[in-house]
C-alpha cells in the first residue's frame, strides 16, 4: 500500500476509515462556518430536516459579511434570522463590520494545522494554508452539519505544485495563483486537492499562502493545502491555545499528477474579463482604460495587500483624475492595523473610498456597484459578467501592487514599471 | 432508483458558474427561489426564464456550476421546473448541491444534444440519455452509491429525517 496525501491522512483521522483518494468517508469536523448568503437557507433546511439542537454549537460561527452593511430592508431581515438562530442555539456570530468570515476564521485560530474545516462559502479552500483541510459546501450540507456533527467526503486525489525560484521584483501571489488558474483551466483541478509545496511555498508568507489557497477554487479544487512550518506557528501562536498536530504527505503519497511552476520566470498577470482562467501577462493587456479600482476581499483584502497599494500610489503620485479606488479590509483587524499605521489616511487624502470591512464590491451584494460599461480591476478572485452587480461591467483581476499602478496611471500598466 | 424523465433539450455552454445560473446581487431582495426562477440564467440569455417550461433540462458543457457554493443556484432552476441538469462534468459544489435537493445531476457527452431535442432520461435499469429528435442514446457516468441513497430518498432533507445524520453504511 502506498503512502498517503495531506488529504487522505487528515481524512482518516477524521473518519476512523484507512481513507484513499475515491473512497467516500463520514467525518467528524472540528470546525464549521456559516456565511450571510447560505445561513439563512441553511436555517430553512435545518428545519425541514426537524433540527432540533444544534450539535457542538461551540463547533459553528456565523458571519455577517456578504450583505455588510445590509443595503436594503430585505438583507437586515436575514441578518436577523441569523443573529436570533445563533442566539437560540449558542453559535458565535461576526456581526456586520467585524469582517469577511473566511478571513476572521484565520485570524481567530479557529482552522489549525490537520484539522478539517468546512465552510459555506467556495473560498473556504483558503484554510489550507494553515494546512487546514478547508472545503466549501452548501447550505443543505450545513444544516446536516448542524445536525449531525458530521459531513461526508469523496476522499479526493491530489494533485503536487511544486513551486520553486524566486519572484522577481513587480510580481506576487496572486500573479502566482492568477498564472496557475490560467495554465490548468477553471476544471483543472475539479474534484481534487491541490498540495502546494516546495521551496518557493515554504518562502511564502501567510498572507501570501492564503491567495494561493484562496483561489485554487478557481480551478475547481476541493482544497489547496500548504506545510504547515515556523512561519505557521508564529502566525498562530497569538492566536489560539489549542493544540494543533501539522500534517505532511507520505514520501510514496500517490498522486494524480505533479506540476512543477519556477517562478523566477514569471511576469506580472491579468485575468481578463468574464472569466478568471482567462489569463494573461499584464503586458498584454496594458493600456486598457479602468473606471473603478477595488482592493479588498478574502482573496487581497489583507494588510499587505494595503501596504503595497500605498507604497505604489505614494510613488506613483496619487490616483488619476476619473478613477475610483475602493479599499474594503478584510475585517476589523485589518482595518484597525491600516488606521494606526497611516496607511487609510493617506490613501483617503488622496482621494479613495473606504468601505466597511466585509465581502464589499466582491460579488454585487454591497459596497460599491459599477456603471454601465466601467472597466474594473480588481484584487478580487472572480471577474464573471455581473459579478460585482452589472453585467455591462468588465472585470479584470490582478495583484494589489497592479491594481495600484492602474489607480495611479487609469490605464492597466506593468507594476513592475513602476518601481 | 426508478427515474425516468422526458423534456425538451435547453443547451448552454461550458463553464456555466453559479453566478450565471442566478446573480448574487439578485439575492438581496430575496432567497425566495420562486421569485427568483424569474431571473434564472439571466446573464447568459436575458429571454430564457420567460421561455422555460417545466420539465425542460438544462443541458450544459464541461464543468456545469463553477464558482460559489450558493445553494439558490440549484433551487431555483428546480423552482423553475426543471429537474435535471445533463452536462459533460459538473463543479463538485453544484453536484453535491444538486443532489441534496434532488435535482437530478447528469453526466454524460452532450456534445451532440441540440436546443430543442426531446430527450429521456432512464435512470432506472441501465442509465441512458435517449435523444429522441436525432434517435440517439447516451450512456450516463453511474451516480456514486451514497449519492443514489441521498436522491433516492428525495433528498437530503427527507434523508437527514430518516436518519437523524448520516447512516454508517452510506
Amino acid at each position: 500500500m502506498s503512502g498517503k496525501t495531506i488529504s487522505e491522512k487528515i481524512l482518516s483521522a477524521r473518519s476512523g476509515a484507512d481513507a484513499r483518494a475515491g473512497d467516500v468517508v463520514i467525518c467528524e469536523f472540528d470546525f464549521a462556518l456559516g456565511t450571510d448568503a447560505a445561513t439563512p437557507m441553511a436555517i430553512d433546511y435545518f428545519i425541514a430536516m426537524a433540527g432540533g439542537r444544534v450539535r457542538n454549537p461551540e463547533r459553528f460561527a456565523f458571519s455577517l459579511d456578504h450583505y455588510a452593511p445590509p443595503s436594503s430592508a430585505k438583507s437586515a431581515a436575514l441578518h436577523d434570522r441569523v443573529r436570533a438562530f445563533a442566539r437560540t442555539h449558542g453559535v458565535h456570530v461576526w456581526d456586520v463590520g467585524e469582517g469577511i468570515g473566511l478571513q476572521l476564521m484565520v485570524e481567530s485560530g479557529r482552522c489549525l494545522p490537520g484539522q478539517l474545516v468546512i465552510g459555506a462559502d467556495s473560498h473556504s479552500t483558503m484554510f489550507g494554508a494553515l494546512n487546514s483541510f478547508g472545503t466549501g459546501i452548501g447550505s443543505s450540507d450545513l444544516a446536516a452539519a448542524m445536525i449531525s456533527g458530521e459531513v461526508w467526503l469523496r476522499v479526493p486525489e491530489t494533485t503536487k505544485v511544486w513551486l520553486e525560484g524566486s519572484l522577481a521584483d513587480g510580481v506576487h501571489a496572486k500573479d502566482v495563483v492568477l498564472a496557475l488558474v490560467g495554465q490548468l483551466g477553471q476544471e483543472g483541478a475539479n474534484y481534487q486537492t491541490l498540495e502546494l509545496l516546495g521551496p518557493a511555498a515554504t518562502a511564502m508568507s501567510i498572507e501570501e499562502r492564503l491567495v494561493l489557497s484562496n483561489m485554487s477554487v478557481e480551478m475547481g479544487a476541493k482544497a489547496g493545502i500548504f506545510l504547515a512550518d515556523h512561519r505557521t506557528s508564529a502566525y498562530l501562536q497569538s492566536r489560539t491555545s489549542e493544540a494543533f498536530s501539522p500534517v505532511e504527505p507520505d514520501a510514496d503519497a500517490r498522486y494524480a499528477r505533479e506540476i512543477v511552476l519556477d517562478l523566477s520566470t514569471l511576469e506580472p498577470q491579468v485575468a481578463r474579463p468574464h472569466q478568471p482562467d482567462d489569463v494573461v501577462p499584464l503586458s498584454a493587456a496594458a493600456g486598457t482604460r479602468v473606471d473603478m479600482v477595488f482592493i479588498g476581499t478574502c482573496t487581497g483584502g489583507r494588510v499587505s495587500d494595503f501596504h503595497q497599494v500605498r507604497s505604489e500610489i505614494e510613488a506613483g503620485g496619487g490616483i488619476a483624475p476619473g478613477v475610483m479606488l475602493v479599499l474594503t479590509p478584510a475585517s476589523r483587524e485589518v482595518y484597525l492595523e491600516l488606521l494606526r499605521d497611516g496607511t487609510l489616511e493617506t490613501l483617503t487624502r488622496m482621494g479613495a473610498v473606504i468601505t466597511t470591512p466585509g465581502c464589499g464590491a466582491c460579488c454585487g451584494t454591497s459596497g460599491v456597484i459599477p456603471g454601465d460599461g466601467m472597466t474594473v480591476v480588481s484584487t478580487a478572485n472572480r471577474n464573471f459578467k455581473a459579478r460585482m452587480g452589472n453585467a455591462t461591467a468588465s472585470i479584470y483581476l490582478a495583484s494589489p501592487a497592479a491594481c495600484a499602478a492602474a489607480a495611479v496611471t487609469g490605464t492597466l500598466s506593468s507594476a513592475r514599471v513602476r518601481i | 432508483m426508478h427515474i425516468r424523465l422526458e423534456g425538451r433539450a435547453r443547451v448552454f455552454g461550458d463553464d456555466v458558474n453559479t453566478d450565471y445560473i442566478i446573480t448574487s446581487a439578485r439575492k438581496r431582495d430575496t432567497i425566495d427561489a420562486n421569485v427568483l426562477k424569474q431571473y434564472l440564467l439571466e446573464t447568459l440569455d436575458p429571454g430564457f426564464a420567460a421561455s422555460v417550461q417545466p420539465g425542460d433540462i438544462i443541458v450544459a458543457g464541461r464543468n456545469f456550476g463553477c464558482g460559489s457554493a450558493m445553494e439558490v443556484a440549484v433551487t431555483v432552476p428546480f423552482a423553475a421546473g426543471i429537474r435535471a441538469v445533463l452536462a459533460s462534468s459538473f463543479a463538485r459544489t453544484y453536484y453535491r448541491n444538486a443532489i441534496n435537493n434532488g435535482l437530478i445531476p447528469v453526466e454524460c457527452d452532450t456534445t451532440g444534444i441540440r436546443e430543442g431535442d426531446r430527450l429521456v432520461v432512464d435512470l432506472s435499469g441501465e442509465l441512458t440519455v435517449v435523444n429522441e429528435t436525432q434517435h440517439t442514446t447516451i450512456g450516463v457516468r453511474p451516480l456514486p452509491l451514497h449519492m443514489l441513497r441521498i436522491l433516492d430518498a428525495g433528498g437530503l432533507v427527507p434523508y437527514i429525517r430518516a436518519h437523524r445524520g448520516f447512516a454508517r453504511s452510506l
